[in-house]
């Protein structure tokens, strides 16, 4: 009798927390000095979806990401993650938050005084505190053969291209299973090849791993390929939102810009 | 006029207080459980261990000079057999000390200064903060730690090798057997002597682990901001390395010489 009961149960539960907005950012602002970087931001990302954000260059939407995971302390607004507003968690709920979210950055920032392995082990025994060496070995494995980059498991950062770093990055965001990653220009720099396999990359490890994501980019393949909805920045706001079919067919001069 | 002046010390006020922020953050973190201890042991070995010849080579030249230069003076007042004496007493309380000093905080803080300096502008610090590990702890303390327990070592070779420069300088000039030289020289130090020096050196390695990494890990975005790193790291804890010296000699004399 009690069976089906749990079953339907567990059910719901899934079904309820697909559409749980795990992000949630209302009026969000943030300035540096009388400089006003982010004037009025609001966002809502559900549970699984990939949001990827448009923008021109300097207009803060590496700050914006970078206020999601507390590294930078917004002067207003909302902004909750998993529905815990994030600037008045203290240093230990923002630990366990910032294990539950990866980021990807701009330019990969592997720690150069390690090789690739160390790099991949490190946040599976200073962050998951890991003893294990076995399953060490396997996670990091298992991560690097996802981003086909096996055989460069015991190079140094320095001995890597571009888009090798990138991928050694991504993986070493990966290997912890984030429910949320941040991916901040994960193409940008790399020939139109590499950027391809890079956003292929992200929408496989989204299926694979059911990771929520915010891609900011400029790259409008990268977008093409991973977004299930776009939002275009300009001057601290977000001004239209939409899928990227929408947006490409949009009678705005200045949105149309971004696809050509 | 005083407008120039306040801005100059309000940016120097801010300094001294995100020093101590950053001195908190340092012994919070020394006491917390999960301690580097391998890298700890790859500091010493990068801070300490590869910085011996240059120290050592230093002094040694350091004692060759200093008995060179003494030796004129001690003859003219007839005193020449107090060369050994002269030489151990400034060796070990000052010599000694502050030229591995100083080249430590050239070698050393600048070095950390510019490695830290350069993980943050490739936000790798961010990127370790961000991935819920603890970089104050993996970089800071272990480096503070390391120059702290490495520097007093270093000295003590430095005292060594400029006492056995000495004694070339010495045995060049005259014939003096190194049995006697060296007997001389430990027979005329005693515990005074050495302790005060010996303490010193601890605050010394600590400035100087303490200043490369605050440099560093506060230095700004932008490339140019790893050689100013480095570049402040050597001058300032250079400076504060002489403060030291001078609060400690006023403390020993009080104490100990009378
Ligand atoms: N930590 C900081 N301190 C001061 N100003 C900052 C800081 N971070 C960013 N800014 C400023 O905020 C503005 C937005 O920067 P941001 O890096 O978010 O731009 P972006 O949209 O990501 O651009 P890009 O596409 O070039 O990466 C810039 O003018 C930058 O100078
Ligand atoms: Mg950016």
């Amino acid at each position: 009798m009690e069976e089906p009961d749990k079953h339907t149960e567990q059910k719901n539960k899934l079904s309820t927390s697909k559409g749980e907005i795990v992000i949630h950012i209302k009026g969000l602002k943030k300035s540096f000095g009388s400089k006003e970087v982010l004037k009025n931001i609001s966002l809502d990302v559900k549970r699984g979806e990939n949001v990827v954000v448009l923008g021109k260059s300097g207009q803060g939407k590496s700050v914006a990401i970078q206020c999601i995971v507390g590294m930078l302390v917004p002067d207003g607004g909302t902004l909750t993650v998993f529905g815990e507003e994030v600037s008045g968690m203290n240093e230990k709920q923002l630990k366990q938050l910032r294990i539950r979210i990866g980021f990807l950055f701009q330019g990969g920032a592997l720690y150069d005084s390690m090789t690739v392995r160390e790099n991949l082990e490190f946040p599976l025994t200073r962050v998951l505190k890991l003893k294990d060496q076995v399953e060490i070995d396997q996670r990091v494995k298992e991560v690097l053969d996802g981003v086909g980059l096996l055989d460069a498991i015991d190079k140094m950062p320095s001995d890597l291209s571009g888009g090798m770093r990138k991928r050694v990055g991504l993986a070493r965001t990966l290997i912890v299973k984030p429910e949320i990653m941040l991916y901040d220009e994960p193409t940008t720099g790399l020939d139109p090849i590499t950027s391809r396999e890079i956003s292929e990359l992200i929408l496989q490890m989204q299926k694979k791993y059911k990771t929520t994501s915010i891609i900011i980019t400029h790259d409008m393949e990268c977008a093409r390929i991973t977004a299930d909805r776009m939002v275009i920045m300009n001057e601290g706001e977000f001004i239209t939102e939409g899928s990227f079919e929408e947006l490409k067919k949009s009678k705005e001069q200045f949105v149309r810009s971004f696809f050509n | 006029m005083a407008e120039q002046v306040i801005p100059g010390w309000k940016k120097w006020l801010e300094g001294s207080g995100d020093q101590v922020i950053f001195l908190k953050g340092f012994f919070r973190n020394v006491f917390r459980g999960g301690f580097e201890w391998s890298e700890f042991v790859r500091q010493c070995y990068e801070i300490g261990y590869k910085s011996f010849m240059l120290v050592g080579t230093t002094a040694f030249i350091m004692g060759l000079v200093l008995a060179l230069q003494l030796r004129p003076t001690l003859i003219n007042f007839g005193a020449l057999s107090m060369l050994p004496k002269t030489l151990a007493v400034s060796i070990v309380r000052e010599i000694g000390p502050i030229i591995t000093a100083i080249i430590c905080a050239g070698k050393i803080s600048s070095g950390i200064g510019a490695e830290l300096g350069s993980m943050k502008v490739t936000e790798q610090i961010d990127a370790m903060e961000v991935s819920g590990a603890n970089p104050v702890q993996y970089l800071v303390v272990t480096r503070i730690l390391a120059t702290t327990f490495m520097v007093p070592i270093l000295t003590l070779l430095g005292d060594v090798l400029g006492l056995i420069g000495g004694f070339l300088a010495i045995n060049i000039t005259s014939n003096v057997s190194s049995l006697l030289y060296f007997h001389k020289c430990i027979a005329s130090l005693d515990f005074t002597d050495f302790l005060p020096a010996f303490i010193k050196t601890i605050f010394f390695g600590f400035i100087i682990g303490f200043i490369g990494c605050y440099k560093g890990y506060n230095s700004n975005r932008g490339t140019e901001s790893v050689g100013l790193a480095a570049n402040s790291a050597v001058v300032t804890a250079s400076l504060w390395i002489f403060v030291i010296d001078a609060i400690v000699v006023q403390i020993s004399s009080l104490l100990f010489y009378k």
